[in-house]
Protein backbone atom coordinates (compact mmCIF):
# COMPACT_ATOMS: atom_id res chain seq x y z
CA UNK A 1 0.00 0.00 0.00
CA UNK A 2 2.74 2.67 0.90
CA UNK A 3 4.77 1.58 -2.73
CA UNK A 4 1.51 3.63 -4.44
CA UNK A 5 0.82 0.81 -6.47
CA UNK A 6 -1.84 -1.00 -4.99
CA UNK A 7 -5.38 -0.56 -5.30
CA UNK A 8 -5.23 2.94 -3.75
CA UNK A 9 -2.72 4.36 -5.79
CA UNK A 10 -0.95 7.09 -4.31
CA UNK A 11 -3.89 8.09 -1.89
CA UNK A 12 -2.97 5.19 0.60
CA UNK A 13 0.33 6.66 1.19
CA UNK A 14 -0.95 10.10 1.50
CA UNK A 15 -3.05 9.34 3.90
CA UNK A 16 -0.69 7.66 6.37
CA UNK A 17 1.34 10.84 5.65
CA UNK A 18 -1.63 13.01 6.37
CA UNK A 19 -2.43 11.59 10.30
CA UNK A 20 1.56 11.34 11.18
CA UNK A 21 1.62 15.34 10.30
CA UNK A 22 -1.84 15.57 12.07
CA UNK A 23 0.01 14.28 15.21
CA UNK A 24 3.32 16.62 14.65
CA UNK A 25 0.83 19.89 14.66
CA UNK A 26 -1.14 18.57 17.65
CA UNK A 27 2.02 18.05 19.33
CA UNK A 28 3.19 21.56 18.34
CA UNK A 29 -0.35 23.11 19.40
CA UNK A 30 -0.22 21.33 23.09
CA UNK A 31 3.31 22.88 23.51
CA UNK A 32 2.46 26.17 22.69
CA UNK A 33 3.49 26.97 26.27
CA UNK A 34 6.50 24.85 26.62
CA UNK A 35 9.48 26.94 26.69
CA UNK A 36 12.21 26.00 24.42
CA UNK A 37 10.18 23.88 22.65
CA UNK A 38 10.58 24.04 18.79
CA UNK A 39 7.94 23.49 16.28
CA UNK A 40 8.84 21.29 13.91
CA UNK A 41 6.96 19.80 10.52
CA UNK A 42 7.17 17.64 7.25
CA UNK A 43 7.94 18.64 4.35
CA UNK A 44 4.96 16.99 2.57
CA UNK A 45 5.73 16.64 -0.81
CA UNK A 46 8.98 15.11 0.27
CA UNK A 47 7.61 13.00 2.24
CA UNK A 48 4.90 11.50 -0.21
CA UNK A 49 7.54 11.74 -3.22
CA UNK A 50 9.67 8.84 -0.46
CA UNK A 51 6.75 7.25 0.33
CA UNK A 52 5.32 6.02 -3.18
CA UNK A 53 9.06 4.91 -3.97
CA UNK A 54 8.67 2.14 -1.30
CA UNK A 55 9.83 3.72 1.77
CA UNK A 56 7.51 2.81 4.84
CA UNK A 57 5.34 5.89 5.75
CA UNK A 58 7.17 6.52 9.49
CA UNK A 59 10.82 6.35 7.42
CA UNK A 60 9.61 8.99 5.18
CA UNK A 61 8.47 10.80 7.62
CA UNK A 62 11.53 10.72 9.40
CA UNK A 63 13.70 12.09 6.55
CA UNK A 64 11.09 14.75 6.06
CA UNK A 65 10.79 16.30 9.44
CA UNK A 66 12.13 20.15 9.77
CA UNK A 67 11.88 23.06 11.95
CA UNK A 68 9.72 25.54 11.74
CA UNK A 69 11.57 28.70 11.14
CA UNK A 70 9.56 31.54 13.33
CA UNK A 71 7.80 35.10 12.39
CA UNK A 72 8.81 36.10 15.12
CA UNK A 73 10.51 34.40 18.17
CA UNK A 74 9.59 34.61 21.63
CA UNK A 75 11.81 34.89 24.57
CA UNK A 76 11.38 31.82 25.96
CA UNK A 77 12.98 29.87 23.09
CA UNK A 78 9.72 28.44 21.89
CA UNK A 79 8.84 28.86 18.94
CA UNK A 80 5.40 27.88 18.10
CA UNK A 81 2.89 30.40 16.38
CA UNK A 82 -0.40 29.63 17.39
CA UNK A 83 -1.78 31.16 14.18
CA UNK A 84 0.45 29.32 12.19
CA UNK A 85 0.06 26.45 13.25
CA UNK A 86 -3.71 26.26 13.58
CA UNK A 87 -4.18 27.31 10.08
CA UNK A 88 -1.75 24.54 9.16
CA UNK A 89 -3.69 22.19 11.00
CA UNK A 90 -6.81 22.64 9.65
CA UNK A 91 -5.40 22.55 5.78
CA UNK A 92 -4.15 19.24 6.70
CA UNK A 93 -7.09 18.35 8.47
CA UNK A 94 -9.33 18.92 4.94
CA UNK A 95 -6.81 17.16 2.95
CA UNK A 96 -7.08 14.29 4.95
CA UNK A 97 -10.61 14.41 4.21
CA UNK A 98 -9.94 14.91 0.55
CA UNK A 99 -7.95 11.78 0.58
CA UNK A 100 -10.63 10.00 2.42
CA UNK A 101 -12.54 10.63 -0.35
CA UNK A 102 -10.45 9.76 -2.80
CA UNK A 103 -10.51 6.58 -1.17
CA UNK A 104 -14.28 6.63 -1.09
CA UNK A 105 -13.95 6.98 -5.01
CA UNK A 106 -11.68 4.22 -5.33
CA UNK A 107 -13.73 1.46 -3.54
CA UNK A 108 -16.78 2.76 -5.07
CA UNK A 109 -15.51 2.33 -8.17
CA UNK A 110 -14.11 -1.50 -7.44
CA UNK A 111 -17.18 -2.20 -5.56
CA UNK A 112 -19.63 -1.59 -8.71
CA UNK A 113 -16.98 -3.57 -11.23
CA UNK A 114 -17.45 -6.69 -8.77
CA UNK A 115 -21.50 -5.94 -8.63
CA UNK A 116 -21.19 -5.72 -12.39
CA UNK A 117 -23.79 -2.97 -12.51
CA UNK B 1 9.54 2.77 25.29
CA UNK B 2 6.19 3.65 25.64
CA UNK B 3 3.32 3.04 23.30
CA UNK B 4 2.87 5.73 20.16
CA UNK B 5 0.90 8.82 21.38
CA UNK B 6 -1.94 9.27 19.38
CA UNK B 7 -3.45 12.94 19.00
CA UNK B 8 -6.27 11.97 21.92
CA UNK B 9 -3.24 11.20 24.36
CA UNK B 10 -1.09 14.73 23.00
CA UNK B 11 -3.76 17.13 23.40
CA UNK B 12 -5.45 15.38 26.11
CA UNK B 13 -2.59 15.60 27.87
CA UNK B 14 -1.73 19.22 27.29
CA UNK B 15 -5.37 19.98 28.45
CA UNK B 16 -4.81 18.37 31.79
CA UNK B 17 -1.53 20.54 31.63
CA UNK B 18 -3.37 23.38 31.11
CA UNK B 19 -5.99 22.73 33.49
CA UNK B 20 -3.22 22.69 36.33
CA UNK B 21 -1.99 26.30 34.82
CA UNK B 22 -5.34 27.33 35.23
CA UNK B 23 -5.58 26.07 38.84
CA UNK B 24 -2.36 28.16 39.70
CA UNK B 25 -3.61 31.29 38.48
CA UNK B 26 -6.80 30.47 40.12
CA UNK B 27 -4.95 30.15 43.58
CA UNK B 28 -2.92 33.11 42.61
CA UNK B 29 -6.04 36.01 42.08
CA UNK B 30 -7.83 34.05 45.12
CA UNK B 31 -4.90 34.86 47.89
CA UNK B 32 -4.11 38.26 45.42
CA UNK B 33 -5.65 40.35 48.49
CA UNK B 34 -4.19 38.33 51.80
CA UNK B 35 -1.89 39.83 54.19
CA UNK B 36 0.80 38.47 55.96
CA UNK B 37 2.58 39.52 59.50
CA UNK B 38 6.30 38.67 57.91
CA UNK B 39 7.50 38.48 54.50
CA UNK B 40 8.43 34.54 54.58
CA UNK B 41 4.68 33.60 55.41
CA UNK B 42 3.06 36.11 52.60
CA UNK B 43 1.91 34.72 50.07
CA UNK B 44 4.06 34.15 46.45
CA UNK B 45 2.76 33.74 43.06
CA UNK B 46 2.74 30.28 42.39
CA UNK B 47 3.70 29.35 38.67
CA UNK B 48 3.32 25.60 36.93
CA UNK B 49 6.59 24.37 34.70
CA UNK B 50 6.05 22.95 31.61
CA UNK B 51 8.26 20.42 29.99
CA UNK B 52 7.82 18.45 26.95
CA UNK B 53 7.20 14.66 26.70
CA UNK B 54 8.70 13.39 23.64
CA UNK B 55 7.31 10.21 22.09
CA UNK B 56 8.92 10.17 18.88
CA UNK B 57 10.87 12.55 16.62
CA UNK B 58 8.32 15.48 16.43
CA UNK B 59 5.67 13.74 18.15
CA UNK B 60 5.69 15.30 21.54
CA UNK B 61 2.86 16.18 24.35
CA UNK B 62 3.23 18.39 27.33
CA UNK B 63 3.60 17.90 31.34
CA UNK B 64 3.75 19.53 34.34
CA UNK B 65 7.14 19.27 35.33
CA UNK B 66 6.81 21.22 38.55
CA UNK B 67 4.72 24.22 40.23
CA UNK B 68 7.41 26.77 41.62
CA UNK B 69 7.05 30.26 43.59
CA UNK B 70 7.72 33.13 41.19
CA UNK B 71 6.30 36.32 40.57
CA UNK B 72 6.88 39.65 42.72
CA UNK B 73 8.31 39.56 45.75
CA UNK B 74 5.23 40.25 48.82
CA UNK B 75 4.87 43.92 48.89
CA UNK B 76 5.73 45.99 52.62
CA UNK B 77 2.78 47.71 53.89
CA UNK B 78 2.95 50.24 56.55
CA UNK B 79 -0.85 49.56 58.88
CA UNK B 80 -0.43 49.57 62.37
CA UNK B 81 -3.77 49.03 63.33
CA UNK B 82 -3.97 45.68 61.93
CA UNK B 83 -3.92 43.04 63.83
CA UNK B 84 -1.35 40.75 62.05
CA UNK B 85 1.25 43.54 61.74
CA UNK B 86 4.44 42.73 63.57
CA UNK B 87 6.45 44.89 66.64
CA UNK B 88 7.16 47.78 63.49
CA UNK B 89 3.44 48.10 62.22
CA UNK B 90 3.90 46.12 58.79
CA UNK B 91 2.12 43.81 57.07
CA UNK B 92 3.05 42.17 53.53
CA UNK B 93 0.78 41.77 50.88
CA UNK B 94 0.58 39.16 48.43
CA UNK B 95 3.14 39.39 45.75
CA UNK B 96 0.58 38.79 42.87
CA UNK B 97 0.65 40.74 39.95
CA UNK B 98 -3.16 40.19 38.93
CA UNK B 99 -3.23 42.47 35.66
CA UNK B 100 -0.76 39.41 34.64
CA UNK B 101 -2.53 36.57 36.06
CA UNK B 102 -5.61 37.80 34.48
CA UNK B 103 -3.74 37.93 31.07
CA UNK B 104 -2.35 34.19 32.06
CA UNK B 105 -6.31 33.25 32.42
CA UNK B 106 -7.26 34.59 29.10
CA UNK B 107 -4.22 32.63 27.51
CA UNK B 108 -4.16 29.66 29.38
CA UNK B 109 -8.27 28.92 28.47
CA UNK B 110 -7.10 30.31 24.36
CA UNK B 111 -4.78 27.27 24.35
CA UNK B 112 -7.05 24.72 26.13
CA UNK B 113 -9.79 25.69 23.41
CA UNK B 114 -7.19 25.17 20.46
CA UNK B 115 -6.46 21.55 22.46
CA UNK B 116 -10.32 20.75 22.37
CA UNK B 117 -10.67 21.60 18.74
CA UNK B 118 -7.46 19.51 18.01
CA UNK B 119 -9.10 16.52 19.94
CA UNK B 120 -12.82 17.64 18.11
CA UNK B 121 -10.99 17.53 14.38
CA UNK B 122 -8.91 14.58 14.99
CA UNK B 123 -12.35 12.40 16.37
CA UNK B 124 -13.97 13.90 13.77
CA UNK B 125 -11.45 12.38 10.93
CA UNK B 126 -10.85 9.01 12.58
CA UNK B 127 -14.82 8.56 12.33
CA UNK B 128 -14.80 8.89 8.81
CA UNK B 129 -11.95 7.03 8.46
CA UNK B 130 -13.79 3.94 10.19
CA UNK B 131 -16.60 4.57 8.23
CA UNK B 132 -14.72 4.47 4.79
CA UNK B 133 -15.43 2.00 2.35
CA UNK B 134 -19.73 1.31 3.94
Amino acid sequence: MADGNGIFGIHGAALALRSQRLEMLASNIANAATPNYKARDIDFGKALELATNGRTAKDAVDAAIAYRVPVTPSLDGNTVELSTEQTLFAENAVQYRTTLSFLEGRINTLKRALKGE
Amino acid sequence: MEKPFSVFDIAGRAMSAQLVRLNTTASNLANAGSVSGSKEDAFRALKPVFRTVTNSEGVATVAVDRVVEAGKDPEMRHAPDHPLADENGNVWAAGVDTAAELVEMVETARQYQNNVQVLQTAKTLTLDTLRLGQ
